[in-house]
């Protein structure tokens, strides 16, 4: 409980993070942001208002009591703010790195209106590194063994939650992952630099000590279908958790070419299969001189800082329409920037030409101008007639975006799906398949980390309740 | 991890491989694959599973060795443990009693040809097999093979046994004697399936191949295995292995198995000094 009188100091400016130097960073994996000091995180924590009613909280996905846990590490009990994260956030280590502050939490704090906001994501990560950091041992609080037994499809950041919650409520948990590590996005998308693989792993290791049990190499559709599992394997339910893994390419000439990538085999091949140690492990990744990557969001971030990191010596992000639309975390395309990035906005590629072997030798492009505002509420860019020119690269990126991989639904299509493949479900998790949820990327298409973690706590309250109930 | 329980070389450079796992051994249907990690620094590799004994729990890869992956693959002994395997992966081929079906295997492409040709004889089709490769030494499979196959050809570039020519030779051979072929089945170098798919595009045979592009996960998430079929993009793991051979754009296939030459022997090159090293007196590894 909090014991002394609280004296916030808005006045002060945001406490800096310290930070790996652009020159140093741009050419190893290391992470960038180093974290704050608990001198640093007490400073910043001090800038909180503890508002009466807290504007941040409506901001978060997951409604963490954000200015419960700004106060603890204000007052130094660093275990508590760990606790209070961990209440609503199961993964807090991870959301505090690749959450989109500027668009939740700190983007409706108070301070926000006259000063900066409160570095809530920054304070997140501080307490969850020095909860793992202490040494000290989670206490988990399992209830007794109920006796049923849950089937998780997928081992990103919703159907870890979900096995978390319900492995808390005394269910026999089972995760069948396709890849060979546990993970999803966090370990064959989003690079070390930005999440080292050690916290996910921690989590991982949580997940297990709780009793979870996670298989992988285990692909559902092929190994088992669904139906297997509840009618077979004993299962009483199943949560799908597949994420939207499926790479999307543009359709324009040339993107068979050698040299031409999806952002997921190139992440894929440097994260989860360590091309970056070629030859020391096996797996190769070609990277040129000049590189450019198609896309403005995460992934398109990932991959060119990635390329920097393998030894690119120019890195473009090709993006069809202007900064102010750039969907990525804002820190990640000011860390872009620092390192050198070169932006090519409102350029959209049209064609990637190829030389007489086969291999990229340069992009056309074309340049544009935003229209009116679309669907999106972005604004629309529209190609300016003529102004097509040719861009010599070498090595062509593609971070358009991905879709549902579409397995699970091939072989379960008793499983009603909406456009492009996205699994249904209603407010609750459910699908229109008896004792099968769902929640993550599968049900939105790409979206964020703590949006998938909000839907797999929230499938796993509902899956409890149905196992007790045993009504639909 | 998957216990090798037998492993031997059925021919030079090409080894047959019993592996300990029960689930993969009930749920394989003809013409799927694994992925494959040998050690936990290896690379997946994708192998089809040429035969497997539910019973026992068993599945057989059969692989040759061309390059790093394969080759320390290949130095495995009886009693370890692959680090992990991963499938079934593709879709099964579609089997059915076509009639006459000409099953066509080039070098290890007759590992993957196999199953199917069991299950095609199984379904009562009448089976034409030809089989080719360099020299009659690096023929695998002869035995099972000819033992299903109501006729049964060989084709050697040098002459050794069999025709001296190419499959194809002997396959223009079948279609000048008259006789009705109902379906073709080509597994084997992606220049073989070409030419293969041309032949019979002249006499509009129907003709599946099956392509080895390559690949990282196996499962639809990267891309990597694309390929152009009818101008479309598929993606070999999910949409395939086997495809119609008069859409495929084998030259931009193999454009694509070459992407990664340069390093890949490096990789090689490196192995092959480190395995010198354990055996200075010249192992029979050294090649
Ligand atoms: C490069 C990149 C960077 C990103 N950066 C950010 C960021 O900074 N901040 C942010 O909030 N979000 C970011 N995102 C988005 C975020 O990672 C995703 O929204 C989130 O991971 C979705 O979680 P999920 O649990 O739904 O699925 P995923 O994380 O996609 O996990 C799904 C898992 O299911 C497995 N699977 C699929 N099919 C099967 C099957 N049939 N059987 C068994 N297993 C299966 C997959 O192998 C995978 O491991 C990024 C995404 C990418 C690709
Ligand atoms: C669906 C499928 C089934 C296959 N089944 C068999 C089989 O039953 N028996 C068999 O001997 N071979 C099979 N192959 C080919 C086999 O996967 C490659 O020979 C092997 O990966 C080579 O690895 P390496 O490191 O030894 O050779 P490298 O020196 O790395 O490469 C040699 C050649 O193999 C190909 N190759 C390299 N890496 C890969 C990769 N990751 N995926 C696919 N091809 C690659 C390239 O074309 C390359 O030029 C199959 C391939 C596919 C796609
Ligand atoms: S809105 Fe900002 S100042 Fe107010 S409680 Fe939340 S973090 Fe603190
Ligand atoms: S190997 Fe990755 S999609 Fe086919």
């Amino acid at each position: 409980m909090p014991d002394k009188k609280w004296i916030p100091q808005p006045k002060k400016p945001r406490t800096p993070i310290p930070e790996q130097k652009p020159e140093e960073r741009r050419r190893n994996f290391k992470e960038v942001a180093l974290g704050y000091t608990p001198e640093l995180a007490i400073e910043e924590a001090y800038r909180c208002l503890q508002c009466k009613t807290p504007t941040c909280i409506d901001g978060c996905p997951v409604g963490i009591d954000i200015p419960g846990f700004i106060r603890d590490i204000g007052e130094g009990r660093f275990e508590d703010a760990y606790y209070t994260l961990k209440k609503y956030n199961s993964l807090p280590a991870v959301c505090g790195r690749v959450c989109p502050q500027e668009d939740q939490c700190e983007e409706v704090c108070i301070l926000g209106k006259k000063f900066k906001p409160v570095a809530i994501g920054r304070l997140e990560r501080f307490a969850a590194d020095w909860f793992m950091e202490s040494g000290k041992t989670e206490d988990f609080k399992l209830e007794p063994p109920t006796g049923k037994k849950v089937a998780i499809i997928g081992s990103g950041p919703s159907g870890l939650t979900c096995a978390g919650e319900l492995a808390k409520k005394g269910h026999k948990v089972v995760i069948f992952e396709a890849l060979h590590k546990p993970g999803g996005v966090l370990v064959y998308g989003i690079p070390e630099f930005r999440l080292p693989k050690k916290i996910v792993e921690i989590e991982v290791e949580n997940l297990r000590k709780m009793g979870v049990e996670i298989k992988t190499s285990a692909i559902i559709g092929k190994l088992f279908t669904i139906d297997e599992l509840l009618e077979e394997e004993g299962f009483d339910a199943v949560f799908i958790g597949t994420g939207a893994g499926l790479p999307y390419f543009m359709g324009i000439k040339g993107e068979n070419l050698n040299g031409v990538y999806s952002a997921n085999e190139f992440l894929t091949r440097v994260n989860l299969m360590k091309a970056y140690m070629f030859p020391e492990a096996d797996t190769p990744v070609k990277i040129g001189k000049k590189v450019a990557v198609i896309g403005g969001g995460n992934t398109a971030m990932d991959a060119i800082r990635t390329a920097l990191r393998l030894g690119a010596e120019e890195a473009y992000i090709v993006y069809r329409r202007s900064e102010a639309e750039l969907p990525a975390r804002e820190e990640e395309i000011h860390h872009a920037k620092e390192e050198g990035v070169i932006f090519q906005l409102l350029t959209n590629p049209v064609e990637i030409l190829g030389d007489e072997n086969g291999w990229v030798r340069a992009l056309k492009c074309v340049k544009m101008k935003l229209g009116e505002p679309d669907d999106s509420g972005r604004r629309r860019p529209i190609p300016i007639e003529g102004s097509e020119f040719e861009f010599p690269v070498d090595t062509v990126i593609l971070a358009i975006g991905q879709g549902p991989n579409p397995l699970i639904q091939e072989t379960q299509p008793d499983i009603e799906v909406k456009k492009w493949g996205i699994i249904k479900i209603d407010e609750s998790g459910k699908t229109s398949k008896k004792g099968v949820f769902a929640g993550g990327d599968i049900v939105t298409g790409g979206a964020t980390v703590i949006l998938a973690m909000g839907q797999g706590k929230k499938a796993a309250q509902t899956i409890d309740k149905y196992l007790q109930s045993g009504e639909w | 991890m998957y216990l090798i329980k037998e492993i031997k070389e059925i021919a030079p450079k090409i080894k047959k491989m019993v592996i300990d796992a029960p689930l993969l051994a009930k749920k394989h249907k003809a013409g799927q694959f694994v992925m494959v990690i040998n050690t936990e620094k290896g690379e997946r590799i994708p192998l089809t599973i040429a035969d497997k004994n539910p019973e026992k729990g068993e599945i057989t890869l059969i692989f040759q060795e061309v390059g790093k992956s394969t080759i320390e693959m290949g130095l495995r002994k009886a009693g370890e443990h692959l680090f992990d395997i991963v499938g079934p992966l593709g879709k099964p081929t579609h089997i059915e009693n076509y009639g006459t079906v000409v099953c066509i295997g080039g070098g290890v492409g007759t590992a993957p040809l196999y199953p199917i040709a069991k299950k095609m004889k199984e379904e009562g089709n009448y089976i034409i097999t030809i089989l080719g490769a360099r020299n009659k030494d690096l023929f695998i499979l002869e035995k099972e093979m000819e033992d299903i196959s109501d006729e049964f050809y060989q084709t050697t570039d040098d002459g050794t046994k069999g025709r001296h020519g190419l499959v194809t030779d002997e396959l223009q051979n079948l279609i000048d004697s008259g006789k009705k072929i109902d379906l073709v089945l080509a597994i084997g170098p992606a220049i073989m399936m070409k030419f293969v798919s041309l032949l019979t595009k002249k006499y509009n045979l129907p003709t599946m191949v099956s392509l080895n592009s390559i690949m990282v996960d196996g499962t639809g998430m990267c891309g990597a295995c694309r390929v152009s079929v009818g101008g479309v993009t598929k993606f070999v793991c999910v949409d395939g292995p086997e495809f119609d051979g008069h859409q495929v754009d084998f030259d931009e296939l193999m454009k694509r198995q070459a992407m990664y030459k340069d390093l890949e022997e490096k990789a090689l090159k490196k192995l092959l000094e480190e395995l010198k090293e354990k055996e200075p007196c010249g192992g029979h590894h050294a090649r």
